[in-house]
């Protein structure tokens, strides 16, 4: 049997140079570069098709097809993945470039959920998008009081525009004001409140050629995003974009385009209830390891390892999770080797995770308030006499409402920011309040001080190298970098030297 | 006065830091099985008994919340008593009655108190407000210890207690801790109590500590620690030493107390026993530790082990004349 401390400094080696080692390799053979330089921001977006057979008793022939987006506007997209078990799939390649996968199947009993999944960045901040063909407006055949209505907006736009995408833009402005005028209001009305259809009609009886160009609004992290549409009109001499929920003119940078004009995105046939969503996950990555993956996007079995080849959704989560070993390493250093008190062991860690969506210091603002608020009301509990267990409920509770309480009011006053105050873990922060209040009972106000603020250093330090750049490129490029985390913290794990608050607490030692 | 120590000075000095304790011998030594006696000072207690181990006497226990509303027959014609919890930690949650008037207790700071409040307290030590990671508790009902009169000027509205930290039986180094005002009567250091090293071999006192630093008064009586003699020295190695195969720890840390009448008794056990005895001492655990594992090796017999530590633990005539030259 090896002496412990042997067995630890052999596994703790192993695992640091295994984790060094994987580290080197990736960074030799694929070129991913160990430090970041410059930046692309590669989205991964999920789509999921989601839908039931018309007939569930004895199932239906199904038939699924998807148009598929083609890199427009700087976009490139890298590689695509389709998941179908079950169905037969094929790529259907139309006219103009477009390609449409389709899923087909005999005989389905079951609701179903299809997934596409494609990797993309934008190569150029050119936006300009191909010349389409111009198609003279097909005039709408409305009900008379329609039509009417219909040609006094128009009539009313025209008198107050001087060319088409002035028209336009009044026109959308119209739509988004909080009191639209009567015919507006009408038009709304009569078409059951769907707008784009009534923009598109009131377009074509203004002989203006228009069309809807539908797409994704990219936002990291979205589970359930759904496909939002602008309007592009033809203004005389070129095609120009207009976002109708702001009514501004051009191309959003956040909106992928997934197909431009008209017709379905999502045809189902043998199928009810049908949906379309999209998950969405941003990446920074170095610009040479996208231009690499594009390159080599063929030969991707090199990167089947990495946490790309896994779902958005979890390629989200795990982001964050690769964190966490990071702000434990930094725990683990503050107590054993500096020697900082906190309340709780692994609190600081969750603080620090609030933080990230908080920001720093309107994290801290928060805490603090929730704590001191917390604290003040905690003490007239502890008059009350109440059972251990009943009083940290109430705590929890309270914590609750105090929440609720700030986001309410911050968002009356315009202070959008501590709404985010929903981050916080609330039995963590109802623990915090209940252990600093027996603390202060106990030994004092200088000891709650102590504690407090180690707890609070100790998040801000873990904050600070979680929210770090280098860091995150690290932990979630080269996932296997925690294993020489894990290391460290074993050889930690076995330190028996002193610890900075020592060498101040045993400082009269020497006076001999 | 310097700010800060060197590493290297400290390991010279033998200085015995948190990670190693935890790692060297609080882990390598102490069976977590064993914790449980020390843990819980019921079974402390009986176990104690058993051995013929002295110990306060116990009036009562108050194991569930109804029982509190009965707890004045328990307490009926005792002047005086202690309540505490049976897994507290760090002195918490000890209520001292020192004597009583009419329906009201007289705490030991001369506060009043309802007998509410004492029931109060009890239902919090119930509910686990002063355990250990909150658990569950149960409150015991003692008696009040009372203090020889040779240690009474050197505490201060509280008991003062000695610890001894007993390393594989050989008792190793000692402290006695005294209550002052700011520790609220509780001999705890954390609070504010001031810890008096005591020499292993004399039961003299060797240097007085008060939050790590060193002081020669005590800051509310006056008194000057250097005189301080404990009676009874060799019985309370003996007993400090019999608790090392009571509870099969073999680093623990006894805390003593004296009795007028009863002579030495042990009021608790300590499976993590803390480090600022070091500074009370001025000397470092390490080279001590490293020698009772010599004659721990050397000899099984308790009185034998007490007998070699006393030879091999003295602070020298030469040492302590350095000390007084530097507090002076």
């Amino acid at each position: 049997m090896i002496n412990s401390k042997v067995q630890i400094g052999l596994i703790a080696g192993v695992f640091i140079a295994l984790g060094i080692g994987l580290t080197l390799y990736k960074a030799v053979s694929l070129d991913l570069p160990l430090v970041p330089d410059q930046y692309r921001e590669v989205w991964t977006i999920e789509s999921k098709t989601s839908f039931a057979p018309t007939n569930t008793r004895v199932g239906s022939p199904v038939n699924v097809q998807l148009k598929l987006p083609t890199g427009q506007a700087g976009w490139v997209i890298l590689e695509e993945h389709f998941a179908s078990s079950g169905f037969g799939f094929s790529i259907i390649e139309e006219s103009a470039g477009s390609s449409v996968a389709r899923w087909t199947r005999q005989k389905l009993d079951r609701p179903t959920t299809l997934y596409y999944k494609m990797q993309t960045y934008r190569a150029s901040q050119n936006s300009s998008l191909p010349i389409l063909p111009i198609k003279i407006p097909q005039k709408p055949l409305l009900e008379p009081d329609q039509q009417a209505a219909t040609d006094r907006l128009v009539d009313r736009l025209q008198k107050q525009s001087s060319n088409i995408e002035s028209f336009v833009q009044l026109l959308l402005q119209e739509f988004l004001r909080d009191s639209p005028d009567q015919d507006t209001l009408f038009l709304l009305d009569s078409y059951e409140d769907d707008a784009f259809a009534v923009l598109m009609d009131v377009l074509a009886m203004a002989d203006i050629s228009a069309h809807q160009i539908r797409g994704i609004v990219l936002e990291d992290g979205r589970r359930r995003q759904t496909l939002s549409s602008l309007i592009e009109v033809y203004s005389g001499e070129q095609w120009s974009i207009f976002d109708p929920s702001t009514a501004n003119l051009g191309l959003p940078d956040n909106f992928f385009i997934w197909q431009r004009g008209d017709g379905a995105v999502l045809n189902v046939v043998g199928g009810r209830d049908s949906s379309l969503e999209f998950a969405l996950v941003s990446n920074s990555l170095p610009a040479k390891a996208v231009v690499g993956m594009e390159q080599r996007s063929d030969q991707y079995a090199l990167l089947d390892f990495s946490i790309y080849t896994l779902p958005v959704e979890q390629q989200g989560i795990f982001k964050g999770l690769l964190l966490i070993p990071v702000a434990a390493l930094v725990v683990v250093f503050m107590r054993l080797l500096v020697g900082v008190r906190t309340s709780g062991t692994f609190m600081p860690i969750l603080i620090a995770l609030a933080f990230i969506q908080t920001t720093l210091f309107i994290g801290l603002a928060i805490f603090l308030g929730l704590i001191g608020i917390g604290l003040w009301i905690r003490s007239y509990l502890s008059q009350l006499n109440l059972l251990l267990v009943a009083r940290v409920a109430t705590v929890i509770i309270m914590v609750i409402l105090l929440m609720a309480a700030l986001a309410v009011i911050s968002y009356r006053l315009g202070l959008d920011q501590v709404l985010t105050v929903t981050f916080f873990p609330t039995v963590i922060v109802a623990w915090t309040i209940e252990r600093m209040s027996i603390l202060w009972e106990e030994e004092g106000g200088h000891e709650v001080l102590i504690q407090g603020g180690g707890s609070l250093l100790v998040a801000v330090m873990a904050y600070l190298v979680m929210s770090n750049h280098l860091v995150e490129h690290l932990t979630f490029n080269f996932p296997e970098l925690t294993l020489s985390v894990l290391g460290v913290i074993l050889l930690f794990g076995k330190y028996t030297g002193y610890r900075l608050s020592e060498l101040y607490r045993f400082r009269d030692m020497g006076s001999k | 006065m310097k700010k800060l120590i060197s590493p290297f000075e400290l390991r010279d000095l033998g200085i015995l830091g948190m990670n190693e304790r935890n790692i060297g011998f609080i882990g390598h030594y102490n069976q977590r099985k064993n914790y449980r006696l020390a843990d819980n000072k019921l079974q402390t207690k009986s176990a104690a008994l058993v051995r013929g181990i002295p110990v306060p006497e116990l009036y009562g226990t108050v194991e569930y919340q109804f029982q509190v509303k009965n707890l004045h027959e328990t307490l009926s014609g005792r002047d005086s008593f202690v309540i505490k919890p049976a897994q507290g930690s760090g002195g918490k949650g000890i209520l001292v009655i020192t004597d009583r008037d009419g329906d009201l207790f007289v705490k030991s700071s001369g506060a009043l108190i309802d007998e509410r409040e004492v029931r109060r307290h009890t239902s919090n030590i119930l509910a686990g407000l002063h355990s250990l990671g909150g658990r569950n508790d149960c409150a015991m009902i003692e008696a009040l210890i009372d203090f020889d009169p040779v240690l009474k000027d050197y505490s201060f509205e509280g008991v003062p207690d000695i610890r001894v930290i007993v390393f594989r039986g050989v008792p190793v180094m000692a402290m006695m801790r005294c209550a002052t005002h700011s520790s609220d009567g509780k001999a705890n250091l954390h609070q504010g109590a001031v810890g008096v090293g005591i020499d292993i071999s004399t039961g003299k006192s060797i240097c007085a500590v008060q939050h790590d630093r060193i002081v020669t008064q005590h800051p509310d009586t006056e008194i000057l620690f250097d005189q301080l003699n404990i009676p009874h020295w060799q019985q309370v190695l003996e007993l400090a030493a019999s608790c090392a195969s009571m509870t099969g720890l073999d680093y623990l840390g006894a805390d003593i107390v004296l009795d007028k009448q009863g002579g030495p008794m042990l009021l608790e056990l300590n499976a993590r026993p803390g480090l600022a005895i070091q500074v009370a001492n001025q000397t470092g655990l390490r080279h001590r530790l490293a020698s009772a594992a010599k004659i721990a090796d050397l000899t099984n017999d308790q009185a034998a082990k007490i007998r070699l530590a006393r030879e091999q633990f003295s602070c020298t005539s030469v040492a302590r004349g350095q000390l007084s030259i530097n507090i002076l």
